[in-house]
């Protein structure tokens, strides 16, 4: 029994959206991003939302975040666990993200602070949520980039952004997303500026991580091999909407939408099948 | 004995003192061939690719296209290997001039080399436009007005107008969306095999690599790590690193191996 089976016999989803509108208003009219997307993500699950540019899966997950540009109109609702997420006050909200929620996003050298110690920068949430001294935090900082892989962290706490390689700044900011234990990271293509062998090893140490801590995640990409590897269930995105929802194996091998088709058939592999 | 047409012969760069960004390559490229190069960032995969097109000076090695020494050519000899070779590369948009309209961008090289008059050059572009599945009215579009996978079928079509005997890409379709992906790459294939263009294919791309290639080039900090022709890189590979990089590939189709088939039609 896969885990959304499992979930579905007890408990809550970790995260509900529910037809989710993300307008985006125009001189004249309005564009429409995402077009009433409902999806879940149970506890222990990772769930894989794929599409092409434009699809709105980017607008999805900051939906979830609440880290829409202001001029955006956002219908529908989003749950996580008892919170209502889009009821929420700002400050509400910021006291949720990090603590409940963190975000790994795809350019982890554009995200860090380039003049601040990744030991502070690491253990900076906790300083922030859990009332810690940055000394205490740098502790913890170590343990975190411990968990995460890097090696010799009572050193590398306290070198700056620039020093790690891209696969160690990634692993950095996934560190940092742990840093509350959060019920949900969303994860923004955290992967697609790393090299093969850097991804397998971010990739496997994410399913690591809700192995051991229970964590969901919500992974956004355009890539169907990542996909393939990572998650449990996948929502496939085209144009706004949902067009194709199902566990990894059943997308995979049993595609229904023309358009899930046209994206396997698209995908450049190493295994080629043999012709029929 | 086969026709080489790019020679490349103990060719190093070194852009710091004592590190050698490649180092000591020799390879060759057949007639009607096309080489693809694979390897991970700082491999060196683009600066050697650089160093053929004439872009980057080696520090030490020759390069020839068709017995000319590229770096050591002059006058005519120059001018007749920068006609025979032609480039394609990963964004377009940075290498288009913004303000010049399609049209201008492809009438510039048959201009430089003197190709035709005003009347036939503009056919030319037309027929050109029309291979590469691009409609007429295209040339008077600038390159903002277009798409990623426009702007490379521009960049295509670019490349393709002087009919030159090689053409070599570097991640020519890394920042499209894989459904333009495969469009771009047919083309690429039909228009190589219609020309019968030798090419080099630059990517970090495995799985674009073994469809594109008839022999594949693994390449690792500077180094060649191996050669042979694409079946026998991907499916015995010699070399630990390559069969790690094998590995570390996600593919949807080793975990999956259910056919997937298109609807006809669609």
């Amino acid at each position: 029994m896969d885990i959304r089976s499992r979930a579905l016999e007890n408990g809550r989803p970790t995260l509900s959206v529910r037809d989710l509108t993300v307008d985006f208003p125009k001189r004249s009219g309005s564009f429409r991003a995402v077009d009433g997307v409902s999806l879940d993500v149970w506890p222990g699950e990772i769930v894989g939302v794929i599409g092409e540019s434009g699809s709105g899966k980017t607008m999805t997950a900051l939906s979830t975040l609440r880290m829409l540009p202001k001029r955006a109109v956002v219908s529908g609702s989003i749950e996580l666990g008892q919170r209502r997420i889009l009821d929420l006050s700002p400050a509400e909200m910021r006291k949720l993200r990090g603590d409940r929620l963190s975000f790994i996003p795809q350019d982890a050298m554009r995200a860090l602070n380039p003049t601040m110690r990744i030991g502070r920068q690491v253990g900076e949430p906790l300083v922030l949520h859990r009332n810690l001294s940055f000394k205490a935090a740098v502790s913890r900082a170590v343990d975190l980039l411990r968990a995460v892989h890097v090696r010799e962290p009572e050193r590398r706490v306290e070198d700056y952004p620039h020093g790690f390689s891209g696969g160690m700044q990634q692993r950095a900011m996934i560190a940092m997303g742990l840093a509350l234990e959060p019920e949900l990271i969303i994860a923004d293509e955290p992967t697609t500026a790393l090299d093969v062998t850097v991804q397998a090893q971010v990739l496997k140490l994410l399913k690591e991580i809700r192995d051991r801590e229970k964590t969901s995640i919500l992974f956004i990409t355009h890539d169907l091999g990542v996909v393939s590897e990572l998650c449990d269930w996948v929502y496939v995105m085209y144009r706004g909407k949902v067009v194709e929802q199902g566990s990894v194996e059943r997308i995979f091998t049993e595609p229904r939408e023309d358009y899930t088709k046209m994206l396997l058939a698209s995908t450049p592999t190493l295994f080629p099948r043999e012709a029929s | 004995m086969t026709d080489t047409v790019i020679q490349v012969a103990g060719v190093t760069k070194s852009f710091v003192r004592g590190v050698n960004a490649v180092d000591d390559v020799t390879l060759s490229v057949a007639r009607g061939e096309t080489l693809g190069i694979v390897g991970e960032s700082g491999s060196g995969k683009s600066t050697l690719l650089r160093m053929i097109l004439r872009l980057i000076r080696p520090s030490a090695g020759t390069i020839t296209l068709d017995g000319r020494d590229v770096w050591n050519a002059h006058d005519r000899d120059l001018k007749a290997v920068r006609r025979q070779m032609q480039a394609v590369f990963q964004d377009p948009a940075s290498s288009f001039n913004p303000r010049q309209s399609i049209g201008t961008i492809l009438a510039a090289p048959l201009e430089v080399h003197g190709i035709g008059d005003r009347a036939s050059r503009a056919k030319l572009i037309g027929e050109t436009l029309e291979r590469v599945g691009l409609p007429a009215a295209t040339v008077s579009r600038f390159p903002h007005q277009l798409s990623g996978g426009q702007r490379q079928r521009v960049a295509i079509a670019r490349a393709v107008i002087m009919r030159p005997a090689v053409v070599l890409a570097d991640e020519p379709t890394s920042a499209l969306d894989v459904s333009v992906q495969a469009q771009v790459l047919k083309l690429f294939r039909e228009i190589k095999d219609e020309l019968g263009l030798t090419s080099v294919f630059v990517s970090h791309n495995l799985a674009v690599i073994r469809e594109v290639s008839d022999r594949v080039a693994v390449m690792r900090h500077g180094r060649l790590v191996e050669i042979g022709t694409a079946e026998r890189v991907f499916n015995s590979p010699e070399s630990d690193y390559t069969r790690a990089l094998i590995d570390a590939v996600p593919d949807p189709f080793r975990r999956f191996r259910a056919p997937v088939e298109l609807e006809s039609g669609s």
